[in-house]
C-alpha cells in the first residue's frame, strides 16, 4: 500500500511539473507583458530595462526553472497588473469560486437525481420524453448563453435577482462567504443555476441509465412481489444502489466545474479565480496565469489521486503493480 | 409573495426618500476594474483616471479640457528658463488630516520619476525639485519645455509623511517581488475618499467633506463596479443596478436608446485612427518595399472610401478625419483636415507609375482588442485595396501579441489610434509617432521613417515657450505629415456613455474619461 501511495504521489508531482512546463512554453506566444505595463510615453530604453528587470529576456527554460524553484518554496511572485502577491490574489478569489461550484453541485444533485428517477420509472410517458429533450437542450446550450438568458429573464424583465456581482460578503477568518447575507444569497442564484445546467443533465442521464439497469434486477422484482410499495422500491431500494457512480462522478466533476466556472464568472462578473485568470490573459500577467494553471492542475491531480487511492483501498487487486488497470484519469 | 414584495418596496422607497438619509450614491458600471489603488505602478490610463477622484495634480483640466490651477495656485518660469516655480494652495489637507506642503510635491515627483516606475515617461522633462518654503517649490527640467503643465495634470500628489510611515516612497517594483502599501491604501486630497475595495467586485468612494474646492457635484459617494461582459453591463443598466457606464457597447445602443429609463450620451473621441507604412528596404516577405515612395502611399489613401467606412462600418457615428489630430487638440487646423476624393482608378494609375506590380502581397496588422470596430474596418480597407490590384494579408490578433511584431518591424502596414493623451496637444503625436526614432523620440515610429525637416520643427517646438509660435511650428510639422502621407488618418472613433434617469448631469468628455466631480443625481442633497 505504501509503495502504491508513493507511486501515485510521484505521478501527481510529475503531472504538475509537466503542466507548468507546457504553460511556460505557451506563454511565449501570449505576447509581451511590458507593452501592457508601461504607458504610451515610455521610451524604448525604458521598456527594454523593465523587460530585463522582470527576467523576460531569459530563455523560457531559465524562466521555468526559476518559477518552479520559487514555487516549491511557496513564492509565486507578484502580479504584474495588480502588484499583489499572487497567492493572496488567488486566496481572495478562491472562496468565491468554491462557493459557486459547491452550490452548483448541490443544485445539480437535488434537481438531477429526482429527474433521473422520474424519467427512468416513467420512461414511456410524455413527461419523460420532454425531460429527455430538455436535457439535450441543457447539454447543447453554451453556458454563457444560459447566463445571458437568465439575466434577461430574472434581472431585466422581472427584476428579482441581481445581474452581476457577489452581493455583500461576510469574512470568517480568511474565508469570505456570501451565504450569510440576503444579497449574497440572491447574487448566487443565477450564476449557480447557469453553472449547474450542464451538470444537472449529466446527473439526470446517469441516474436514469443506472435506474433502468437496477429496475431489471431480481431483488426489485422480489420486493414488488412481496408487496413493498412501488414508491419505496424505486426511491429507497433501487435509488440507493444507483448512487455510487453518481457520487464518484460528482467528486470528479468538481475539478471540472472549478476550471469551467470561468465562463460563468465572466458573464456574471463573479469575483472568482476564473475571472482573475481571464484578466491575467488579457494583460499577459504571467505570474497569475502560471499560479492559476498550477492550482487547477493541483486540484485535478489531488481529486484523481484520492479516487485512485480509495479504489485501491476498496479493491486490493489494484495495489498489485502488475494488475494496475483501474485508474480514473479523466 | 407579490404583496410582501410590494410592502418591502414601499418601505424601502420610504426610507430612501426620507430627507435624513438621502443618499446620492452613483453606481458606476465600468468595463473593467482598476489595477490597484496605486496610480504609479502600472501604465494604465483608466486606473489613473479613476484615482484622479482621490488624488489630484498640481493642475487639472476643467469642463472644457483647459488647464486650470488645482493644488498649485500659480506658477512662473524663472530666468534660467528651465526652472518652474509653483506656488501651492494653502489650507489643503489629505484625507488623513495631514496638511499639504511642498515636501509632498517633491516626494510625489521623485516617486513617479524613479527608475522603477513604469510611469516615468509621463514626466519626461523632470530633473529635480527644490523645496523653497512650505508652499513654494521649484521644479528643474532638462531644457526649456512648454508642456510641463500638461504633463502635471496626470501626476498625482501623495502625502510624504504617509508614504514614509508606510515604506511606500518608491513605486512597487514587480521585479523585486515585494508588495507595496499604496496598492491597498489611498490617501489623497481629492473630492472622494476610498472607503473600501474588493478587487473585481467593488471599490467604494465616499465624498470628502473637507475638499478645498466648491463641489459642482451633489454625490455622497460612488461605487466603481466593474462589469466586464458587455451584455451583462447593458442588462445591469436596464435593470437599474448601475446608474452609469463609460462603455456602452456600440451594438446595443439602439436597445439602450429605446429603454425608458436610460439615456445614451454619444460623442466623438479625440482618438484619431490612422494607418502606418513600413519605410524599410524590404517587406516582411523579403520583396522590395514600395511604400517608402510617397505616391504609393497616396494611392493607398485614394483607394479607401472613407465615406463608406463612416456609414457602414462605423454606423455613421465616427467623424471622418483628414488631419492626424482631432479638432479640439491645440495645433489642429482646418486646412489640414481635407480628405482626398475616393478614386480607385487614379490610385491604380499612381501605382502603375511607381511600378508596383499587380497582386503585391503585404501584411496588414490589426488588433482584435484595440480600436472601435477595428476588425471590421480593417477587413473593409483590405478589400478596397484588393480592388486596386493589391493583396493585403490581414493579420488580426490581440494587442499583446501584435505590439511586439509592430515594434520589431515584423509587419508591414498597421493601424494606430492616437488621442494625444495625457498631454492633449499635437506635440504628443509629433514627438512620439512622426519624429525619427532616436532617444526618447519616435517611440511609435514603427515604420522607421525620417524627415529631418520635420524633426527640426518638432525639436524647436519642444523648446518654445510662446504658445502661438509653438503651435505654428507644430502646424508646419503636421503639414509635412499630411503632404508626405506619412500616415493616413481615417476617422475619430465614436464613444458612448449611458446613464439611467437617476443621473441628472454627466458631462461627456472627448478624452473618454469620466469626471464624477461634475456629476449630479436627482436625490436632494
Amino acid at each position: 500500500m505504501l509503495a502504491f501511495l508513493v507511486k501515485r504521489t510521484a505521478n501527481a508531482v510529475f503531472v504538475m511539473l509537466a503542466v507548468a512546463f507546457l504553460a511556460f512554453l505557451i506563454f511565449r506566444s501570449f505576447g509581451d507583458p511590458v507593452e501592457m505595463m508601461v504607458n504610451e510615453q515610455a521610451t524604448q530604453a525604458e521598456r527594454a530595462e523593465l523587460r530585463e528587470r522582470l527576467g523576460l529576456n531569459d530563455g523560457f527554460l531559465t524562466q521555468y526553472v526559476r518559477f518552479v524553484t520559487n514555487a516549491v518554496q511557496g513564492d509565486f511572485g507578484i502580479s504584474y497588473r495588480n502588484q499583489q502577491d499572487v497567492m493572496v490574489l488567488i486566496g481572495e478569489r478562491f472562496p468565491a469560486t468554491l462557493e459557486l461550484v459547491l452550490v452548483a453541485t448541490v443544485i445539480s444533485l437535488v434537481v438531477g437525481i429526482p429527474l433521473g428517477v422520474i424519467t427512468a420509472i416513467h420512461r414511456d410517458s410524455r413527461l419523460a420524453g420532454m425531460l429527455q429533450l430538455g436535457s439535450i437542450v441543457g447539454v447543447s446550450l453554451p453556458s454563457f448563453v444560459v447566463g445571458i438568458l437568465l439575466i434577461l429573464a430574472f434581472s431585466v424583465t422581472l427584476g428579482w435577482l441581481p445581474a452581476f456581482g457577489r452581493g455583500e460578503t461576510v469574512d470568517i477568518g480568511w474565508w469570505s462567504t456570501g451565504l450569510l447575507t440576503p444579497s449574497g444569497r440572491a447574487a448566487l442564484v443565477l450564476p449557480a443555476i447557469s453553472l449547474a445546467t450542464f451538470q444537472i443533465t449529466l446527473v439526470m442521464r446517469l441516474v436514469r441509465a443506472e435506474m433502468l439497469e437496477t429496475l431489471r434486477t431480481d431483488y426489485v422484482k422480489f420486493a414488488r412481489a412481496r408487496g413493498v410499495p412501488r414508491g419505496r422500491v424505486h426511491w429507497v431500494h433501487a435509488l440507493r444502489n444507483c448512487l455510487m457512480p453518481v457520487i464518484t462522478l460528482t467528486g470528479m466533476q468538481i475539478g471540472n466545474l472549478i476550471a469551467f466556472a470561468l465562463v460563468t464568472e465572466t458573464v456574471f462578473q463573479w469575483p472568482g479565480m476564473g475571472l482573475l485568470f481571464i484578466q491575467a490573459v488579457t494583460f499577459v500577467d504571467i505570474p497569475v496565469m502560471a499560479a492559476y494553471l498550477l492550482l487547477v492542475s493541483f486540484i485535478f491531480v489531488t481529486l484523481n489521486t484520492m479516487v485512485d487511492v480509495t479504489y485501491a483501498w476498496v479493491d486490493p487487486r489494484l495495489r498489485d503493480d502488475t494488475a494496475e488497470v483501474g485508474g480514473t484519469n479523466g | 409573495m407579490t404583496h410582501r414584495t410590494l410592502l418591502l418596496a414601499t418601505a424601502a422607497a420610504g426610507i430612501l426618500s426620507g430627507p435624513a438619509v438621502a443618499q446620492n450614491v452613483l453606481d458606476w458600471g465600468a468595463n473593467r476594474d482598476i489595477g490597484s489603488l496605486d496610480p504609479y505602478s502600472y501604465g494604465d490610463s483608466f486606473t489613473i483616471n479613476v484615482l484622479n477622484h482621490v488624488y489630484e495634480g498640481l493642475v487639472r483640466y476643467n469642463r472644457d479640457l483647459e488647464i486650470e490651477p488645482a493644488l498649485a495656485t500659480s506658477w512662473e518660469i524663472l530666468d534660467d528658463q528651465i526652472t518652474w516655480r509653483f506656488t501651492l494652495r494653502e489650507g489643503v489637507t489629505f484625507h488623513n488630516g495631514n496638511p499639504f506642503t511642498a515636501e509632498d510635491v517633491q516626494a510625489s515627483l521623485e516617486r513617479v520619476s524613479h527608475e522603477t516606475s513604469p510611469l516615468k515617461g509621463n514626466l519626461p522633462a523632470y530633473v529635480s525639485s527644490e523645496v523653497v518654503d512650505d508652499l513654494t517649490i521649484d521644479i528643474t527640467l532638462n531644457g526649456t519645455y512648454p508642456l510641463l503643465l500638461n504633463d502635471l495634470t496626470n501626476i498625482h500628489i501623495f502625502d510624504k509623511e504617509w508614504l514614509v510611515e508606510n515604506g511606500a516612497e518608491l513605486p512597487t517594483d514587480i521585479g523585486a517581488g515585494v508588495e507595496g502599501f499604496a496598492t491597498y491604501n489611498a490617501n489623497g486630497t481629492g473630492p472622494f475618499i476610498v472607503e473600501s475595495r474588493q478587487p473585481d467586485a467593488q471599490t467604494v468612494f465616499t465624498v470628502n467633506p473637507e475638499w478645498w474646492d466648491e463641489p459642482a457635484h451633489n454625490l455622497d459617494g460612488f461605487v466603481l463596479r466593474p462589469v466586464g461582459s458587455p451584455a451583462t453591463r447593458v442588462a445591469a443598466l436596464l435593470s437599474g443596478e448601475i446608474d452609469f457606464t463609460n462603455d456602452a457597447p456600440v451594438q446595443d445602443l439602439p436597445r439602450l436608446e429605446a429603454a425608458p429609463n436610460v439615456e445614451v450620451l454619444e460623442g466623438v473621441d479625440l482618438r484619431t485612427v490612422m494607418i502606418g507604412f513600413p519605410f524599410r528596404e524590404t517587406l516582411v516577405s523579403g520583396e522590395p518595399n514600395p511604400f517608402a515612395t510617397k505616391e504609393v502611399r497616396e494611392a493607398l489613401y485614394k483607394a479607401i472610401d472613407l465615406e463608406l467606412l463612416h456609414e457602414r462600418v462605423m454606423r455613421g457615428k465616427s467623424r471622418i478625419a483628414g488631419a492626424t489630430v482631432a479638432p479640439p487638440i491645440p495645433g489642429y487646423s482646418e486646412d489640414l483636415d481635407t480628405i482626398p476624393a475616393y478614386d480607385p482608378e487614379g490610385a491604380r494609375a499612381l501605382l502603375d507609375e511607381a511600378g508596383v506590380p499587380e497582386g503585391l502581397e503585404f501584411e496588414f496588422n490589426c488588433l482584435s482588442d484595440g480600436l472601435v470596430n477595428e476588425e471590421q474596418f480593417c477587413q473593409a480597407i483590405a478589400s478596397m485595396w484588393s480592388r486596386i490590384g493589391l493583396s493585403p494579408q490581414l493579420d488580426v490578433a490581440p494587442r499583446a501579441v501584435q505590439t511586439p511584431k509592430r515594434t520589431n518591424g515584423n509587419t508591414d502596414i498597421y493601424t494606430l489610434g492616437w488621442a494625444t493623451l495625457p498631454m492633449l496637444d499635437s506635440y504628443s503625436p509629433l514627438l512620439q509617432i512622426f519624429h525619427s526614432k532616436e532617444g526618447n523620440s519616435g517611440v511609435f515610429n514603427w515604420g522607421g521613417w525620417s524627415y529631418p525637416e520635420l524633426d527640426a520643427l518638432v525639436q524647436e517646438a519642444g523648446q518654445e515657450l510662446d504658445v502661438e509660435t509653438r503651435l505654428d511650428l507644430q502646424n508646419q510639422a503636421l503639414r509635412i505629415v499630411k503632404d508626405e502621407y506619412i500616415m493616413l488618418p481615417l476617422h475619430q472613433q465614436p464613444m458612448a456613455w449611458a446613464v439611467t434617469d437617476s443621473v441628472t448631469e454627466m458631462p461627456l468628455f472627448p478624452d473618454n474619461k469620466p469626471r464624477l466631480w461634475f456629476a449630479r443625481m436627482n436625490g436632494d442633497s
